[in-house]
């Protein structure tokens, strides 16, 4: 902010860096246009490969159809023995289950770094920032052999359960800087009124905190949505797949018979985090950038 | 300290101590209890799914375990063979090294220079940003592993637009020789979020530096070669670590356009498919666990030689 600001009174007449000749610019966003095309042709030729007729799918190379038909979505909704409307439902569950154990159990490790003291408190957090270093391979065997002996394989407990436990350690560090930012006047004052931490943390912190408990409440959904590997060694039974499970059978089963039911299967699988995407991407964008 | 009073008195003190333990024990709790009360969610995990785990697989990698009959210790036999006599471990570590090698460094330019196009107080930021950004929120997901494996078919859409220019493209993903190169382009192709990184980075950099640069008539170049480059290391060294690390792991695109295999002719083998395929393929599970603790150890050395090293190139406001 202040740097545009800055920019704007202070730059010389010049060469202001900041401003360029109607040439560059034009040259500029000819390079930026070209760039946001071929990114974007992909994925709008699968959207619309998803709605063709069959046999235009790989006729042409244009992005618009001669017609729209959603046969390929009804043909891909049961193009598996258990219906894709179940794999979305399995893929919300875990989502939103995942969702709410991140909050939660990452935003209560985050006020006691943050804000409580305690013996072992920098001991902890740094070996909290150690666990972000370690690839989740080595704990991967232990983890399935412990699981698995629960009986928990082929539910959603080994997927759901590691959440409630705070083992998204990135998101506790995302909420402890959040956390610290927030004046130290406000929780003295309530401490002054006989609050103790519980009330601070629902009463103040919480309230305090919406835009880092959404930025990781959404991370998390499209982190979960898109997931592969967990699903994949925990989930074996059909009845339990998630839509990224349900798509790799798919592709499987059908690899070059049925690709308007894959692209509009695939298609589908999108939506949800392109509607976060959408809606919330300021936060998103911003989320990224105070990771640094 | 405070215990071995508390023991000392109690020890000593019989009936009448008991109250005084227990308002040592008291005045503790209320110190410190409440911290470990919000932290013990994250201990349970940390001692139950971290630690207790990580020196299991360490036992385990030096065992054969199949699931079924209890790990049976080998002594470094895995180790020794992953060494000396494993052809996909060595197919492996080269596709992993080859992966790293390539996309990192041509994502991380791809990134750094949209994210100069960017910087210029170019109309429509906020689009492009969003626009940039979009493919790293949706690359990890199947669809798009499925989508890359059309495009890059025989068949697919990549040769459909090379043909209109009468070029007759090879089938890229069955291809030993291009298959790692349409996993590198899927990687480029989510370069937004280390744009984002840099975006974030070049607005740090205070602009009277170049002011002070064209006064002094340093051309465009010069000033980018001078001024930003040098005040962007710590953001360059920070995103190098990170998606290095990233391409390290790196599993779903691979297993599923080459349908698990890896292939062909283990051209897309990544080291994650290997290990996957060794835990749950063949269910050699100490086998797998010594896999795991060798990827830890490239990643930490890869890791303890960027911050070695990073002190000769990154440059640090003091």
């Amino acid at each position: 902010m202040t740097d545009a600001t800055m920019r704007s009174v202070t730059a010389p007449p010049s060469a202001p860096p900041g401003r360029r000749s109607p040439v560059g610019s034009v040259l500029i966003h000819a390079a930026l246009i070209a760039a946001s095309i071929a990114m974007v042709y992909p994925l709008l030729w699968m959207i619309s490969a998803s709605v063709r007729p069959e046999d235009e799918i790989f006729a042409s190379t244009s992005l618009w159809p001669s017609s729209v038909d959603f046969a390929s979505y009804v043909r891909g909704w049961f193009g598996l023995d258990v219906s894709f409307g179940r794999f979305t439902w399995n893929s919300l569950v875990v989502s939103v289950l995942t969702v709410i154990g991140n909050v939660v159990a990452c935003s209560l490790a985050a006020y006691a770094f943050a804000r409580l003291r305690f013996a072992g408190r920098n001991f902890w957090f740094a070996i909290m920032l150690g666990t972000m270093m370690i690839p989740y391979h080595v704990t991967l065997i232990p983890q399935y052999v412990l699981f698995l002996n629960l009986g928990w394989v082929n539910t959603f407990l080994p997927l759901v359960v590691p959440k409630f436990l705070a083992s998204d350690a990135f998101f506790i560090f995302l909420m402890v800087q959040f956390f610290r930012g927030i004046p130290r006047e406000l929780d003295e004052a309530a401490m002054m009124d006989g609050c103790g931490p519980w009330r601070i943390y629902w009463k103040i912190m919480l309230p305090l905190s919406l835009p880092v408990l959404a930025t990781a409440a959404i991370f998390s959904f499209i982190w979960t949505w898109d997931d592969f590997f967990g699903p994949l060694i925990y989930l074996n039974d059909m009845n339990t797949y998630t839509i990224q499970l349900g798509l790799r059978t798919f592709v499987d089963s059908s690899s070059t018979s049925d690709w308007g039911g894959l692209f509009a299967m695939s298609t589908l699988s999108l939506v949800p985090v392109f509607f976060f995407f959408l809606f919330f991407q300021r936060l998103l964008i911003e989320g990224i950038a105070t990771t640094a | 300290m405070a215990t071995v009073q508390d023991s000392a008195v109690a020890i000593g003190g019989g009936a009448q101590a008991r109250p005084a333990a227990q308002g040592r024990w008291a005045s503790l709790w209320a110190k410190h209890g409440a911290g470990y009360m919000f932290l013990l969610p994250w201990l349970i995990g940390f001692f139950g799914l971290t630690l207790g785990p990580a020196i299991a697989s360490f036992y385990l990698s030096f065992t054969s375990f199949d699931l079924i009959r209890s790990p049976e210790w080998v002594g470094t036999a895995n180790y020794v063979r992953i060494a000396t006599a494993d052809p996909k471990f060595a197919a492996a570590m080269q596709v992993t090294f080859l992966y790293v090698v390539l996309s990192v460094p041509f994502k991380l330019t791809f990134a750094l220079l949209v994210a100069l196009l960017l910087d210029r107080g170019v109309k429509g930021l906020t689009f492009y940003r969003a626009l940039f950004y979009l493919p790293s929120l949706l690359g990890g997901s199947v669809a798009i592993a499925v989508l890359w494996r059309q495009l890059f078919a025989g068949d697919g859409l990549i040769n459909s637009l090379l043909a209109q220019f009468g070029i007759e493209g090879p089938s890229w993903i069955s291809h030993p020789n291009y298959s790692i190169w349409t996993l590198v382009v899927l990687s480029v192709w989510q370069f937004g979020s280390p744009m984002i990184i840099f975006l974030a980075g070049l607005r740090q950099i205070p602009t009277d530096m170049y002011e002070a640069a064209s006064l002094d008539g340093a051309s465009k170049f010069r000033q980018f070669y001078k001024i930003t480059l040098p005040l962007l290391t710590p953001v360059i060294f920070f995103n190098a670590v990170v998606q290095t690390i990233d391409a390290f792991k790196a599993f779903t695109p691979a297993f599923i356009i080459s349908g698990g295999t890896g292939g062909p002719i283990n051209s897309t083998l990544f080291y994650t498919l290997y290990l996957y395929q060794e835990a749950f393929g063949n269910f050699r599970m100490g086998y797998a666990s010594a896999l795991a603790w060798i990827l830890v150890l490239i990643i930490g050395l890869f890791t303890a030689f960027s911050f070695l090293t990073s002190r000769y190139w990154v440059h640090y406001d003091d």
